[in-house]
């Protein structure tokens, strides 16, 4: 079988904590990483960038950030869609305040400025828990994205209440406003993923995300052996809201160009990156790519299969596909409970046995 | 291989458990429990004791486990594939490990819950809650305390007089001494001791305590990394050279180096 790790030594500690240790999993991500970089760049198009791969990505990107909140330190949070919010407007203001500002570190700082805003809304789960601090963040949800549409000075005072791109660009070349070239736009939001995937999967298998994860597991028990549950819970919700907000800034500079608060931050979104990562699996980086996945292309692909395999009117085609959707996720939920990435793990798994069943 | 005349009412024909669809936990473990008789699993952490206790009352369904071979007979009737609430209505019913009453309920809405599979009116429940009290007359005292704020003695004892109030043939026990005093130990099997002998409730019987276990049950099973290797009189066990000096801690001639330490030689009994 192909995939073994049998006559894979380590001789080194490093070899032994490297991040994929089994060769076929190292080369296969390379290879992924690989053709997304040098390959897709240069086949994509304005309707794949468009309606599928920067969905993707920034999705990806959030389901990340929600993940480690709620996945790896076992924080429900509700407000993603603020956090989005505070991550786009921050962008927008920091564009016009600092017109001469490089995008990426526009996006770097609107990460940092949602930070804060998700220290400052993850302060009460240090008091309360499960179900009551779900309450809590969603009261963020509605507060961010009530104060988005209620202060001028953060729209800097249009008539309409949206905000739209200025143009800019790195390297030379245009990432934001309608000029921009899919494949830059593809590109810039696939460096961003592929960069904090990585130092996502890194924090979570060192130390915070061991402290994460004890308070996830049992919060009494991570007290007692040291574990101060308000730097973990915060550093948490700091580094969750950082990625969510990075994910919010690139919604809103690369992917969508103009946008009304009500309209792409509502609780919808919270919502949808919260089933992104509870159907790609709590606890797993994997998974947050994973669920973002499914939930982006599965009602593209229903829709293409009923309109132009099946014939159905495109309308008729949007009611099927809310109710197919709400069917696969149960039913993807009914066979592994534990989301995507479980299946993919007992997968491995099997490959590694085979031909053994155990 | 039961030397005990009466047919059993629970039989474990070479079982197999897989957690997970790759971890082999049992590898085949058969056990019978006679009508009326109390039978002791014994055997250290992680040997598979609670596991067979699941696997008898359909519970793995909830850890990722199966059984993926053999079969469980109760009561002349497979089981296997009943549901947990199932086999509680034909009479079998298991008080887990780490007792696990509901917190926020008093002791006597705990017992009360137990009488949920129950057909038979309101005077039959009030007599075995009257019946359950003569057997734990500590129940009584606290009857109308929450569970949650009652010792742990006094939660074993409400989890076997919930599983009572069933109306049981058979009752799965995991680990009733686990973190209790060895007085309260000593009184909960004696009581266990005392509805096996007058209410004629079948007991299997998993257990740490070596000690005690063999003391009060009929026969014993030792199960050892998912297999059993060895099943006898709980007086023969105990007279057993290797029981005595495995499981009981008395080594025989008095200390010895590791060196003489004799390797444990399993028998390989589901093979013969």
């Amino acid at each position: 079988m192909l995939y073994r790790e049998a006559g894979q030594f380590k001789t080194t500690y490093d070899a032994d904590q490297a991040i994929f240790p089994i060769a076929q999993d190292r080369w296969a991500v390379i290879a992924f990483a690989a053709i997304a970089f040098l390959v897709v760049p240069f086949f994509v198009n304005d309707y794949w960038t468009n309606a599928v791969l920067l969905p993707l990505l920034i999705y990806g990107l959030a389901a990340l950030g929600l993940n480690i909140l709620v996945g790896y330190c076992g924080q429900i949070s509700l407000g993603t869609g603020g956090f989005m919010a505070v991550g786009a407007f921050a962008s927008y203001k920091l564009m016009t305040s600092f017109p001469e500002l490089n995008i990426a570190i526009v996006v770097l700082l609107s990460g940092g400025a949602t930070a804060l805003v998700g220290v400052m809304f993850g302060l009460p789960s240090l008091r309360i828990k499960g179900f009551y601090l779900a309450v809590a963040t969603l009261a963020a949800q509605f507060f961010l994205v009530w104060l988005f549409n209620k202060v001028g000075w953060f729209y800097n005072y249009s008539a309409t209440g949206q905000i739209s791109v200025p143009e800019r660009s790195i390297f030379g070349l245009v990432v934001t406003g309608p000029t921009a070239a899919p494949w830059v736009k593809y590109l810039f939001c696939l460096s961003f993923l592929a960069l904090f995937g990585l130092i996502a999967k890194n924090v979570v298998r060192g130390r915070i995300g061991r402290n994460w994860m004890a308070i996830r597991d049992m919060d009494i028990a991570a007290e007692l052996i040291g574990v101060r549950p308000l730097q973990t819970k915060l550093s948490a919700f700091a580094f969750s809201s950082f990625y969510v907000g990075m994910a919010g800034s690139l919604l809103f500079t690369i992917y969508l160009g103009a946008i009304e608060v009500t309209e792409v931050f509502g609780i919808n979104v919270s919502f949808l990156v919260l089933f992104m990562v509870i159907i790609g699996g709590l606890g797993s980086i994997l998974g947050s790519f994973l669920g973002a996945t499914f939930l982006v292309l599965m009602p593209i692909f229903l829709k293409n299969f009923m309109v132009d395999g099946l014939g159905l009117l495109p309308v008729l085609a949007k009611h099927v596909e809310i109710l197919l959707m709400g069917l696969l996720i149960m039913g993807f939920l009914i066979v592994e409970p534990h989301g995507l990435a479980r299946m993919w793990q007992i997968l491995k798994e099997k490959f590694r046995l085979w031909p053994f069943p155990y | 291989m039961n030397e005990t005349a009466a047919q059993p009412i629970l039989s474990v024909n070479n079982i197999e458990v897989i957690y997970n669809h790759v971890i082999l936990v049992l590898k085949g473990v058969s056990l019978s429990v006679p009508e009326g008789g109390i039978v002791a699993l014994l055997g250290a952490n992680g040997a598979g004791k609670t596991t067979t206790l699941k696997a008898i009352s359909n519970l793995l369904g909830a850890e990722r486990g199966e059984v993926t071979k053999g079969s469980i007979v109760f009561k002349e009737d497979q089981v296997e594939a009943l549901s947990p609430n199932d086999l509680v209505k034909r009479g079998c019913i298991q008080v887990m490990e780490g007792r696990h009453c509901f917190g926020h309920l008093t002791v006597e809405e705990n017992l009360l819950t137990g009488a949920y599979t129950r057909k038979d009116g309101h005077g039959a429940i009030k007599d075995d809650l009257d019946l359950v009290y003569s057997y734990f007359p500590r129940l009584k005292e606290r009857r109308s305390s929450q569970a949650g704020y009652t010792s742990g003695g006094e939660q074993q004892m409400c989890a076997i007089g919930r599983a009572l109030m069933s109306r049981p043939n058979m009752i799965l026990l995991d680990e009733p001494s686990m973190g209790l005093a060895p007085q309260l130990v000593e009184e909960i099997f004696e009581i266990v001791k005392l509805l096996n002998e007058k209410e004629g409730v079948s007991f299997l019987l998993a257990e740490q305590n070596t000690n005690v276990a063999l003391r009060y049950a009929t026969y014993g099973y030792i199960l050892e990394a998912g297999r059993i290797v060895l099943d006898g009189d709980a007086k023969a066990l105990r007279d057993n050279e290797d029981v005595k000096e495995f499981y009981l801690g008395v080594g025989g001639e008095g200390r010895k180096s590791f060196r003489d330490v004799k390797h444990y030689k399993r028998r390989k009994r589901w093979l013969s």
